[in-house]
């Protein structure tokens, strides 16, 4: 494969889901009983080779840099390149970047100091198992200055989106900056992920300076598409899109699937923080049915169609049903909850019974104590 | 200032642990399995870091490719350090005086180079056949205090089994005065735990004299421990009362699993305040499916589980298919249990594949036999595998 670099913006997109980003990143937000959304993102990167990669944060990063510590646990802790963390960095007088080109224009000097031809910029808002070499090896045949990586799919709540139509050799002839589409429509959506040469971004970068343009999509994709070689790469594997709450839950209940499960984890290359917490245990009385459970849980009570995180606590009587349980919760003797989501450090006392329905899940936030 | 680390452990991991049988064809015993997802050698090196000691030199001769694996750089312990850290130490060549190594006591003379390296006050010995959690900076604390050249481990155990073991006759002090290996009528019922903290100059001492012996075995419990005591060196017990065993049988590997079963269980392996450090499998969280049924039991990451799992320890990534019963078993990694089968009262070893309608094992009773599957192994559909029996290559129809 052709060299490449990653950079990732770990805070785009977190209007979608205000409750899940109060106190964290979108790319910290956890997932699927033991990864936050970077762990897919980053093994992605590392799966296809790429062993350098710029965190961009912008906000709230501090459970982030928690996360992902030295980036060993993803084999990034590397001499020549590894995880970069890209914390804000300005100038007196610079007010702090707030759009995607204002960021990459903050980064231009690692971007300069990398040998690497081809850069892969991606968001935090989506979990899939891509191999990005793909991609790559599309974009180098097509000889393309920027490919977007799409998927054919619905549109969903997003607030901001773009729609891709593409010729029949993949040249992207239309870009729809989020048009009105009627709800369940199927679309080819941007996916936030796109490859793009180095040095061609740099030169983007500063042209947009002196232009004053402060939107990639707008002011760059949009406008000069016609000039630029812009193509697209349609993704046709599993795609979990977190746009809103809804989203967040339904697509966390589809690794309730074996086939979604295969394809993310199938090969055990999903790479996450070690914790080291001791494997799960499960009580005389427990009732576990179509359960994800995570390591560190101690069950004693009925766990059904539910997704624990690492660390839980159900204890004796208490009913969990098709519900998230983040890590460290404690779920009280004869509690029950139904289509719930309880955020980290939760402790639900005894005899409580909470409830929402799954399009519209009921949401308890970080350290609640109830 | 000159570097040097206090204390350097060395933990003896070379043994073969014959009486685990099949566990123990490709493996050392240290890298044997153990509680869904841990290794025998997780518990000494994590009482190691725990205690705050961080150099350890792992000397190894017995099938060493698993357990060096395992122990990589040591940063699952937080050993990976620029000054100490976790070594192997595996007998090498040299133009005199080196082997295989012959005993324990010859085991680590042949690495006093390595202890000398960081001049240390005192070295500690361990083994890697123990489950247990030890504070030993504690037991360090108490070789000062009783300014003793030597400060062994003990623990009561029943006279049925004293003779077992090496037995220490002490004083009211807990000085020791006399030191029997495995007394056909033992005196008394504290037993040594194979743990030592010598000073450091007695240790190299002995060491050396003990080489120069030609009458000497070699180890410490038969040679060296008694040559010091003869000598009237100050020899000290330190009492431990916590949870110790023995895994180096098939029975008290099984029991020792099981101990950690339970409300309140014998051994608690979660205990946050003395984590136990281990390499961790990449693996998703285990899925119990719409027919699964786990009770009182333990399930390691990547576990799909579709049948029934009673009483039993799962290592991670083991499939238990539809109808498949898997009762007062342990289960190592990579395991699958194919649809209908049983399995109970038995080890299955890593990435062992029970056949369709297979029946391992018997229902636990007092009559019963474990029954050891090695590792690797494929059991055709339908096979019964009756108590006791131990199998290491493929068991056809």
């Amino acid at each position: 494969m052709a060299s490449a670099i990653g950079i990732i913006f770990a805070n785009l997109h977190e209007e979608n889901v205000p409750e899940l980003v109060r106190r964290r990143t979108m790319a910290s937000i956890p997932y699927g009983g033991r990864y936050r959304i970077i762990d897919f993102v980053l093994s992605n990167m590392v799966n296809s080779g790429i062993t350098t990669v710029g965190l961009m944060t912008s906000n709230n990063y501090r459970s982030l840099i928690d996360h992902i510590g030295s980036g060993k646990d993803w084999d990034l802790a590397r001499k020549d390149g590894g995880l970069i963390l890209l914390p804000p960095f300005s100038e007196k007088h610079d007010k702090l970047y707030t759009t995607r080109l204002e960021a990459l224009n903050s980064v231009t000097g690692f971007l300069n100091r990398r040998k690497e031809k081809y850069v892969v910029l991606t968001d935090c808002d989506g979990v899939m198992r891509v191999d990005i070499a793909n991609i790559i090896e599309q974009h180098e045949n097509k000889n393309a200055d920027i490919t977007l990586v799409t998927h054919y799919g619905k549109v969903g709540n997003r607030a901001d989106f773009m729609l891709i139509g593409a010729d029949k050799d993949g040249r992207v002839n239309e870009i729809k900056l989020s048009p009105h589409v009627e709800s369940g429509k199927k679309a080819d959506i941007f996916i936030n992920m796109m490859v793009i040469n180095r040095q061609f971004l740099l030169n983007l970068v500063e042209d947009s300076v002196t232009h004053g343009f402060s939107s990639f999509e707008g002011d760059i994709l949009i406008k000069q598409l016609d000039s630029l070689k812009i193509y697209r790469y349609d993704y046709q594997g599993y795609y979990a899109g977190i746009d809103s709450m809804a989203a967040y839950y339904k697509h966390n209940m589809e690794l309730l699937n074996k086939e979604v499960r295969d394809e993310l984890f199938g090969a055990r290359d999903i790479y996450t923080k070690v914790r080291d917490s001791a494997p799960s245990k499960y009580g005389e009385a427990a009732v576990v049915k179509n359960s994800l459970i995570s390591d560190g849980c101690e069950i004693e009570g009925v766990v059904e169609n539910s997704i624990l995180f690492r660390g839980v606590k159900v204890a004796k009587g208490a009913v969990v049903r098709n519900s998230i349980v983040m890590q460290d919760n404690i779920i009280g003797q004869k509690t029950s909850l139904d289509c719930v989501i309880t955020d980290k450090n939760v402790v639900v006392s005894d005899r409580k019974t909470l409830g929402g329905c799954s399009t519209l899940p009921y949401y308890i936030p970080k350290g609640t104590r109830l | 200032m000159q570097r040097k680390k206090e204390c350097v452990a060395m933990l003896l991991a070379g043994g073969q642990g014959s009486r685990l049988y099949a566990l123990t064809t490709n493996i050392a015993k240290p890298a044997v399995a153990f509680g869904a997802k841990y290794r025998i050698i997780d518990f000494p090196l994590s009482n190691c870091i725990n205690s705050g000691i961080d150099t350890v030199g792992v000397l190894t001769q017995y099938q060493p490719l698993v357990l060096n694996e395992y122990i990589g750089n040591g940063q699952p312990w937080d050993l990976d350090r620029t000054y100490g850290g976790v070594h192997i130490l595996s007998p090498y060549q040299a133009k005199t005086n080196s082997s295989w190594y012959e005993g324990t006591a010859n085991a680590i003379y042949q690495n006093l180079h390595f202890m000398k390296m960081y001049n240390p006050e005192y070295v500690l010995v361990l083994s890697g056949d123990h489950i247990y959690k030890m504070d030993y900076a504690a037991m360090l604390k108490a070789h000062k205090a009783t300014g003793a050249d030597c400060t062994i481990a003990a623990i009561n155990v029943p006279l049925s089994e004293a003779s077992r073991f090496g037995i220490l006759n002490t004083n009211p002090d807990g000085s020791i005065y006399q030191f029997e290996e495995k007394p056909k009528a033992p005196k008394s019922t504290l037993a040594s735990m194979g743990i030592y903290i010598f000073s450091a100059q007695k240790l190299f001492n002995y060491l050396e004299a003990d080489d120069a012996n030609p009458n000497s075995s070699k180890d410490f419990g038969k040679d060296v421990l008694p040559a010091m005591l003869n000598a009237g060196e100050k020899m000290y017990s330190y009492r431990f009362d916590g949870y110790w065993k023995d895994v180096g049988t098939i029975a008290s590997l099984w029991e020792a699993n099981m101990d950690l079963l339970g409300d309140s269980p014998e051994f608690d392996i979660a205990d946050k305040s003395w984590k136990i450090h281990s390499r961790n499998p990449l693996a998703p969280p285990e899925h119990i499916g719409e027919n699964g049924v786990v009770k009182n039991s333990m399930v390691a990451l990547g576990c799909e589980i579709n049948g029934v799992v009673e009483n039993s320890i799962l290592g991670s990534n083991v499939i238990v298919e539809d109808g498949a019963v898997v009762k007062d078993a342990v289960v190592l990694a990579g395991g699958v249990i194919k649809a209908g089968a049983s399995v109970s009262y038995s080890i299955i070893d890593e990435n062992v594949t029970v056949g369709k309608k297979a029946n391992i094992g018997v229902p636990k009773d007092p009559t019963a036999e474990i029954v050891v599957l090695g590792r690797g192994i494929n059991v055709a559909d339908g096979v019964t595998v009756s108590k006791g029996q131990m199998h290491e290559k493929d068991i056809l129809a």
